[in-house]
């Protein structure tokens, strides 16, 4: 259930981002999700890759800060409330998140979620019928 | 006017004979009273008597800012406790102050040196003096406030900041004299503008700025914006805080009250003294204080000495302003700032390595400093949060150590320059 999320520290500065789909695109990494949050100094880059192992290393050897966090991507259907469904669950199990960020596609959305119990928001979703993408499966 | 005609325009060989027999006294009592001293003399295998003339004073072992703290807080005092009536701290810290203490003698020097200086911007018992120098530890405040007593001005003791009363006061009290930092002048000025306050209803004529490097360019800017003449004043704690040198109204050079402060240049890396004329470090001996007499004090500036008699009359050995430092102290906000002390802090967190980078600039007329800290994998968290919570650890260790408020910026690992050498940890863009 758990999805190795991989994390950059990025100054905000044109270009880095470009080096980094860059270096990614050479080592035939597929990024299936990202987000970027930022303050006014800098920001960071979260991504869900296809080899976050060889990302991770790849972007080291480049000079990048880099961060293996782990996150859960929960597949909710693609219809009026699909994602409320989730999240009430986990509002009402006590399961605080941190961050979270989504993507749909056809039938199904996939909301890509750090929380700060992610084996308890994993149980008690799954208790509930929600559905997790599965490690090694991350482009659905 | 001249304050003090018989010492201010002495010719040279009675000046010699003066500090040569003051340096025979003084060298006499730090032998008997400070054993730091004595043995810095039996290692340089110098006795006393050996000293006979000012040329002699080569000889002698320099001080450093190192031994004062080494032998912080009073270590390095020739005066027993009770004849002590005054400690100051200067602001440059690196875990210690350095603490300089005064006897009742010292003050009234001291006092006298900061009335020649007064005189020299012609300020005199009618004037009114807006002494908007901190008070407190600081040397400034104080300083500038018993010589400007003694000269019989009225005092107006405000001290710096609060800016809204700073323009009251001045135009209330019809301040003639203001005393304080160049930032803070250039800045009352800006305020004095902004509020719209007319020249016709302040009285300023003159204003006396020390204690932080400032330029021919600020001077010209704080002279237009005040429509006063600006002189500049130099001194540090460890010599007597300011009054060690002043400016006439010829401005060619600081007058050196070398009376009570023997003045030498040195070439920083060899140590060895240069003649009149040449760049190099300025070193003092302190010939007349009896708290804290120093002997050879390394200052860190550079900077010339001229002998030439000056056109206002006096003989005083005049210094140029400063041009820099033989180390990599930086004057922030009238702050000493090293450098080592930015690492130190950083180090002590063991949440960041120290790879830094200073950067200085002038904005409104107010200094500014912005430290640039490399994140590294291991201190690297991936929520924004988190990071700008070490950002504001890194902001109040600092406020902490170095008593001003940096900003701090988060960098790429790698992104600050690594050089063989020695590395480059400040860029300066005031362009002092």
């Amino acid at each position: 259930m758990i999805i190795r999320q991989l994390s950059v520290f990025l100054e905000n500065k044109t270009g880095r981002l470009t080096e980094i789909t860059g270096i990614l695109a050479e080592h035939g990494i597929d990024i299936s999700a990202f987000s970027i949050a930022d303050s006014t100094d800098f920001g960071i880059l979260r991504m869900i890759t296809s080899d976050p192992g060889l990302a991770e290393t790849v972007l080291k050897a480049q000079g990048f800060a880099v961060k293996i966090t782990d996150v859960a991507c929960l597949v909710v259907p693609h219809v009026p409330g699909g994602l409320h469904k989730a999240l009430r669950l986990l509002s009402e199990h006590g399961v605080a998140i941190d961050y979270m960020y989504a993507y749909a596609t056809g039938d199904n959305a996939v909301v890509v979620i750090r929380a700060d119990s992610l084996e308890k928001m994993i149980r008690v979703l799954e208790e509930h019928g929600e559905k997790f993408l599965e490690p090694g499966g991350d482009n659905p | 006017m001249i304050w003090n005609q018989h010492i201010e325009c002495m010719s040279r060989e009675a000046m010699r004979s003066l500090q040569a027999q003051r340096l025979r006294e003084t060298v006499n009592r730090i032998h008997t009273h400070v054993p730091f001293y004595r043995q810095q003399l039996q290692q340089a295998g110098i006795r006393p008597e050996d000293i006979k003339t000012v040329d002699d004073l080569q000889h002698l072992p320099f001080t450093t800012k190192l031994d004062l703290r080494d032998n912080y807080p009073f270590g390095l005092f020739a005066a027993p406790q009770q004849d002590v009536v005054r400690l100051h701290a200067s602001s440059g810290t690196t875990g210690k102050s350095t603490v300089v203490g005064y006897t009742h003698n010292d003050i009234l020097m001291w006092s006298e040196v900061v009335a020649r200086s007064l005189a020299m911007a012609d300020v005199n018992r009618n004037d009114i003096i807006q002494v908007a120098y901190g008070y407190g530890l600081f040397t400034g405040g104080l300083g500038l406030h018993y010589g400007a007593e003694k000269i019989g001005a009225s005092v107006i003791p405000i001290s710096v900041g609060n800016t809204k009363k700073q323009l009251q006061l001045m135009q209330d009290f019809g301040s003639t004299i203001l005393t304080c930092t160049p930032s803070y002048a250039s800045f009352l000025g800006e305020a004095i503008r902004e509020a719209g306050i007319e020249r016709s209803r302040l009285r300023l004529r003159a204003g006396i700025f020390g204690a932080e490097p400032w330029t021919a360019e600020m001077r010209k800017e704080i002279e237009e914006l005040l429509a006063i003449q600006a002189f500049d004043i130099y001194g540090l704690s460890e010599v007597i805080g300011p009054g060690v040198s002043m400016e006439c109204p010829m401005q060619n050079g600081l007058h050196v009250f070398e009376d009570h402060f023997i003045p030498e240049i040195i070439d920083p890396d060899t140590c060895e003294v240069l003649p009149y004329g040449e760049l190099g470090e300025l070193v003092f001996t302190s010939v007349t204080k009896e708290a804290l007499p120093l002997i050879r004090y390394r200052t860190r500036d550079l900077t010339r000495l001229h002998a030439d008699v000056c056109e206002c009359g006096r003989t005083l050995v005049r210094m140029e302003k400063c041009v820099g430092r033989s180390d990599d102290m930086l004057i922030i906000r009238g702050v000493n700032v090293f450098p080592s002390q930015v690492e130190s802090v950083l180090m002590e967190m063991n949440e960041t390595k120290p790879h830094y980078l200073l950067i200085v600039d002038r904005e409104h007329n107010l200094d500014t400093l912005e430290i640039q800290v490399e994140v590294e994998d291991q201190f690297f968290s991936d929520e924004v949060g988190e990071l700008e919570a070490l950002q504001q650890r890194i902001h109040q260790n600092i406020q902490s150590m170095l008593g001003i408020s940096a900003r701090i910026k988060l960098v790429e690992p790698r992104t600050i320059e690594r050089s063989a050498g020695k590395a480059q940890r400040v860029i300066d863009n005031r362009k002092l």
